[in-house]
């Protein structure tokens, strides 16, 4: 308090939602209220910028607790649309990963794999309120006799499904590009040899952790949009990182900052939660996520001010390079050249590919500020940073 | 002279008769069998080019309707479920022909099916698999 002119509570931008007063913008529309105005001016005027990011997310999936069955059971492998989830833990409980192939799979046997159908596909159709066959396995104790079980199931028949994403919304993501002879096949996509494309997955301008990058606003218990629901920041992401190198106006050049998240997998829907099937790479889900920022004062106005010129990543050779951990930048590259289509890496013009859809997350920009406004959508405060 | 690549299906009831004979004497059209199959359950299937000029083409698909033979194009195209489409831009690295493109500013990626050359990359570089081969439609055969 005190080195800003202006200065907000949660408590208060809350109050003014309550009261249908609150100003809310999208991360796109600040940019030129901030640069018309100035932050002050923007400070005073706007409450809450929204963000949104639409990408897959392979660090991503869902605790699923089966119910119990006469006799009961105590699950040791549980099977849906025969995909794989994790089941050591108590009774019925289990945790349905993204990336889980189905058991039948022959994988990169016949190289590329098509990698039809995972874990993500299972929680697509779970969303969309499809019939999933669970098959359940156990072995038997004197308090949990009962070894196998095979059923159909919808997503209503569980008696919990949470999403609880280890990591999501990474803040800046590098640039992927393939300077071997051969195609090569990654969770970037497909890359063209001798750098025949250039592919990149962000929402800039829009995305959450780039519009706040030091998370000055964002912490556990954070409210956000989650796969079409309301959701919560809970801790930081797996692979979190602060200490990296950053631009002149603070924002991280490399991936950086990750937000772990949960919600109720019942609420949401399969618009926002997508089945992902990358060929040669594997199976994943596309996460629609959105973060409330509060214009708390003139820096956060400022923050959320960033354009795509101002956010930069690295080109990383995705073609030998990375998967023998040599992450060599070949050069800096700022979301505005990258969006333009063609960049230049090493004297040649490169085509440019997004992975990370921007109408998807201008929607889910717009939709998040409309639930502000329309639906009393409250800002959680956080109660602990990252 | 009008020509077309057309496949047959023949149900069971008719596969014994002389049906594509009737194609040269009364509508005057050439055909060449590129293909033929009669299944285990008596069902045919027959692939034809068939030339002729466009009225007695056109007479000719209708006599062979008439006769409750099923005729898709042999013609393929790729398609999009519009509605699925997340707008991720993953089909526009392999894509030859810019069929598949985006639209600036707005990131949008467009499907231009005229300039596709149905060369099936798509399919699998789509990571929501919304790109489907089908067989053209035929409807504007019968015109």
């Amino acid at each position: 308090m005190g080195k800003h002119r202006i200065n907000k509570t949660y408590k208060e931008i809350n109050e003014k939602i309550k009261s249908g007063k609150a100003v809310v913008v999208t991360a796109e529309e600040i940019i030129d209220i901030v640069k018309e105005n100035g932050a002050v001016e923007a400070a005073n005027n706007v409450d809450v910028v929204t963000t949104g990011t639409f990408a897959p997310m392979c660090s991503s999936g869902a605790f699923l607790n089966i119910g119990q069955t006469k006799p009961l059971i105590r699950t040791t492998s549980t099977l849906f649309n025969n995909v794989p989830a994790y089941s050591g833990l108590a009774a019925v409980d289990c945790f349905l990963g993204a990336t889980q192939p189905c058991e039948d799979d022959p994988l990169n046997k016949i190289y590329p794999g098509e990698f039809n159908y995972g874990g993500g596909h299972v929680i697509q159709d779970l969303v969309a309120g499809k019939k999933v066959t669970l098959k359940a396995k156990a072995y038997a104790t004197d308090d949990y006799p009962k070894t196998r079980l095979e059923k159909t199931i919808v997503l209503n028949d569980l008696s919990q499904a949470i999403l609880c994403n280890p990591r999501n919304a990474y803040q800046n993501y590098n640039c992927a590009i393939n300077m071997s002879d051969k195609i090569k096949y990654s969770y970037m996509g497909i890359l063209k040899p001798e750098m025949g494309n250039a592919n990149y997955s962000t929402s800039a301008q829009l995305s959450p952790l780039l519009n706040d990058p030091y998370l000055k606003t964002i912490g556990l218990g954070t409210r956000i949009f989650l796969g079409g629901a309301m959701g919560y920041v809970t801790w930081n992401g797996t692979q979190h990182k602060k200490d990296v190198d950053r631009s002149s106006i603070g924002v991280p050049l490399t991936p950086s900052a990750t937000l772990f998240v949960m919600g109720d997998l019942k609420e949401m829907s399969p618009k926002w939660l997508v089945g992902q099937s990358f060929k040669g790479y594997g199976c994943s889900l596309s996460v629609g996520l959105g973060v409330p920022i509060p214009i708390l004062n003139e820096e956060m106005a400022q923050y959320t001010a960033v354009s795509d010129d101002e956010l930069f990543t690295q080109i990383i050779d995705y073609g030998d390079g990375y998967g023998q951990g040599n992450f060599k930048s070949y050069g800096q590259v700022s979301y505005g050249e990258l969006k333009s289509g063609t960049i230049m890496v090493n004297g040649k013009k490169v085509q440019t590919v997004p992975l990370s859809s921007i109408v998807k997350a201008r929607e889910i920009a717009d939709k998040l500020k409309q639930w502000i406004l329309k639906k009393g959508f409250l800002l959680g405060e956080p109660q602990h940073f990252f | 002279m009008y020509s077309k690549i057309l496949i047959l299906h023949f149900p069971p009831v008719i596969t014994q008769k002389p049906i594509v004979y009737y194609l040269t004497k009364n509508f005057d059209l050439l055909f060449n069998i590129l293909h033929a199959r009669v299944s285990s359950e008596k069902a045919g299937y027959m692939v034809l080019e068939i030339s002729g000029t466009k009225d007695n083409f056109n007479k000719g698909i209708k006599f062979l309707k008439n006769h409750d033979i099923k005729i898709t194009s042999a013609e393929h195209e790729i398609l999009r479920d519009d509605e699925q489409c997340t707008h991720c831009g993953a089909c526009t690295a392999i894509c030859p022909t810019e069929a598949l493109s985006i639209k600036r500013p707005e990131m949008e990626v467009i499907y231009d099916k005229k300039k596709c050359s149905v060369c099936e990359l798509c399919i699998l570089a789509c990571p929501t698999r919304i790109m489907k081969l089908s067989s053209k439609n035929t409807e504007n055969i019968f015109k």
